[in-house]
């Protein structure tokens, strides 16, 4: 009876420092993937701050500017002056809803027949 | 166990025949028992005591390891902490008030080398010459070549530059990562940003630090990782700026003129929604300060903020608000112009002869100095200089830029009645144009005081009254006629109903005295006028147009023309429509029943 207890409390024993073990080499293998997405997430992050920083460098007035004029003939683009502004009243009111296309062959049909 | 008996039968019968008595073999006996057991007690004592020092031994020998080991090995941080929440080392970055990047960070190296691990000083001198034109051969080999152990070679190089020190392959040449100060923009903005410069540096990383503008200013809010990247939101608008500046570029050049400024404010908040100052400079690349000659001349000069000027007949407005307010006299009071006005060894001037008498509002509209001065009599000279006090317009500006301080405004210590006088009408004190936009937003604004600030404010608050609503919708209308009708004629935008007030100085000369030939024009304005949203300052610093047959300087031939450029250009980007304007009630007062 003894020996049996004892036994038992031997094999007790050695399976938790086998899950010990076992446990320890999983919570060091995860820290290294945290690490590694920290890693990722800062890389992430500055190349973020990269792209901002270019993306307000190719936005500067200066360069629209430059743009502007150099694409003046496709784009006709003028700096806003006040009678660009309109008055609502000027606008012409939108005519009435056409309602939501559901049978779209049926129209194609209709602008098809003469 | 075997125990001796005490009393063993055959030395007792062999005793008590020899006549002995037994007793003395039994107390033999016990004795040596005891001594037996004595013994025993002993060696138990001793062994145990030798275990108690085995065990504190080995425990002071553990202790002593492991303090040694953490004294020895280098220190990691935890690694199990979570590190969702991780802290930015970096500055934070500057917004303008619609969110587009003004400063921000990028990665770079910095470019150092070992000396002694040089293989050949000469070769790397020449061709790190070639990548940086700046770097002198014959010195820099000499440095390769020299005992150090270490040398700083540059702060920050770009990744094209790396990739060429790279290439020589050169195994002394070692390089450190760095965050740079990118404003992407360029010069625009440039006196308000400042500029950055590298504090202490190590290898690994160097500090950043902020030298001037809003980056010295908010140097600790920027830097402190407490805030965790939290940007500074100013309210600067950079399309605003960007129009402003080309616009006062060009009315710069257009007028000779060797510098300007030009402060846009709102009326009702005093966020400086632009501020320029011409000549600028680009804060990536931050010129060194002149060494000799005159401070002011240098592009780093802040003229909007730290030029302090006599600003010249802008200050007339300020008089007649004064003295309408305190009830002193009425738009329409007639005031006495007859000139020159004399005043113990002094004489005071108008530039034209405006008969005997004129209207208070003619006063202003015609800027006539006389006029005001008999204003500033009737105000008193306490009074003058509380008022002027009030409006912020006796102490350095609150603007959130380091160089504000340094914009004090300079009067007389001693405010004389002669000194009231010129006061009245802008000389004798010298004020920044953002001291001027400040006090013209109150005395337009409906009467309330405003801060001015470059940061972008969440709120509008009410600041204290200086003038009442009344006088405030005077002003603004004798304002708007000085464009319809007075010395700021060219200022009117179509649409925009611009007023304000020209303003003419001469510079004081360093010998003393006034210059002749070099005038301060100044337009201060606002629009619209009839509800103001915006306040415009625009001066030129020694301003000749010569398109004309003779050079003109006034205000109103060269700063007005200029701010109206500038309010045609700048006003649609701040969605103002353009209205078309009430007509100007003379003589009526609105009456709500």
């Amino acid at each position: 009876m003894k020996n049996l207890f004892l036994s038992c409390l031997v094999v007790g024993v050695m399976g938790l420092a086998f899950w010990a073990y076992t446990e320890n080499y999983e919570t060091k293998a995860k820290l290294d993937e945290v690490a590694q997405l920290n890693r990722d997430i800062a890389e992430a992050r500055s190349r973020l701050r990269a792209l901002k920083a270019e993306w307000a460098y190719l936005n500067r007035p200066e360069r629209l500017l430059q743009l502007v004029n150099a694409n003046f003939d496709e784009l006709k683009l003028l700096q806003l002056t006040a009678d660009h502004f309109a008055r609502l009243e000027q606008i012409p009111y939108p005519g009435p809803d056409l309602g939501p296309i559901t049978e779209p062959i049926e129209v194609m049909n209709r602008e098809a027949s003469p | 166990m075997n125990r001796k008996p005490l009393r063993p039968l055959a030395r007792i019968f062999s005793a008590r025949n020899a006549g002995e008595n037994p007793d003395w073999i039994e107390n033999a006996n016990r004795r040596e028992r005891i001594e037996i057991q004595h013994e025993r007690i002993l060696r138990k004592t001793q062994m145990r005591l030798l275990m108690m020092g085995g065990i504190f031994v080995i425990s002071f020998a553990v202790i002593g390891m492991r303090m040694t080991s953490l004294a020895v090995s280098e220190p990691i941080e935890p690694r199990a902490r979570a590190t969702a929440a991780q802290i930015l080392a970096s500055r934070a970055d500057i917004l303008d008030r619609n969110n587009r990047v003004l400063a921000t960070n990028i990665e770079t190296h910095s470019l150092y080398a070992h000396p002694r691990q040089i293989i050949d000083p000469e070769g790397t001198a020449r061709q790190l010459a070639e990548i940086f034109p700046d770097i002198n051969v014959e010195k820099m080999a000499a440095r390769l070549a020299g005992p150090q152990d270490f040398l700083w070679l540059k702060p920050a190089i770009s990744p094209e530059e790396k990739q060429a020190v790279h290439d020589i392959g050169e195994p002394g040449l070692l390089f450190g990562p760095r965050e740079m100060r990118l404003y992407p923009n360029g010069q625009l903005a440039g006196h308000i940003l400042g500029g950055t410069t590298f504090g202490a540096q190590g290898v690994h990383s160097a500090e950043v630090i902020g030298i001037a503008g809003v980056e010295k200013a908010f140097d600790t809010f920027l830097r402190d990782p407490r805030f965790d990247g939290q940007p500074l939101l100013l309210s600067i608008d950079v399309t605003v700026q960007s129009a402003l500046e080309e616009a006062l570029y060009g009315g710069m050049r257009l007028m000779n003129a060797k510098g300007a400024s030009a402060v846009l404010m709102d009326a009702h908040n005093g966020e400086i929604v632009s501020l320029v100052s011409l000549p600028d400079f680009d804060p990536n690349n931050r010129p060194r300060p002149l060494t000799k000659g005159d401070a002011s001349d240098s592009a780093l000069f802040n003229r909007a903020v730290q030029g302090v000027y006599e600003l010249g007949s802008a200050f007339k407005a300020f008089t007649v608000a004064q003295a309408m307010d305190l009830g002193l006299v009425e738009p329409g009071s007639m005031v006495d112009t007859k000139g020159p006005l004399r005043w113990g060894k002094h004489k005071i001037n108008d530039y034209r002869d405006y008969g005997a008498q004129l209207p208070v509002e003619k006063v202003l509209i015609k800027s006539s100095n006389i006029g005001t001065a008999r204003l500033s009599l009737m105000i008193g000279s306490e009074l003058q200089k509380d008022f002027l006090d009030r409006l912020g317009l006796l102490q350095a500006t609150p603007v959130e830029v380091i160089e504000g301080p340094t914009g004090r405004p300079q009067y007389p210590s001693n405010w004389s009645d002669i000194s009231t006088m010129t006061i009245s009408y802008g000389h004798g004190i010298s004020t920044s144009p953002v001291h001027l936009a400040a006090g013209y937003a109150a005395i337009v604004n409906g009467g309330t005081l405003v801060k001015p600030t470059v940061l972008k404010q969440p709120t509008a608050p009410l600041g204290a009254r200086i003038i009442s609503q009344k006088t405030s919708r005077h002003l603004r209308s004798m304002m708007r006629r000085v464009v319809t009708e007075g010395t700021a004629r060219m200022g009117d935008v179509p649409g925009y109903s611009v007023a304000g007030k020209t303003g003419t100085a001469d510079k004081p000369s360093p010998e003393g005295g006034y210059y002749k030939d070099k005038v301060l024009a100044t337009f201060a304005s606002f629009f619209p006028s009839t509800d103001p949203r915006y306040v415009l300052i625009v001066t030129l610093d020694e301003p000749e147009d010569r398109t004309g047959p003779e050079p003109r300087r006034t205000a109103g031939a060269t700063a007005v023309p200029v701010a109206a450029e500038v309010i045609r250009r700048v006003a649609p980007l701040l969605s103002l429509a353009p209205e078309i304007e009430p007509p100007l009630q003379n003589g009526l007062t609105l009456a709500n029943n």
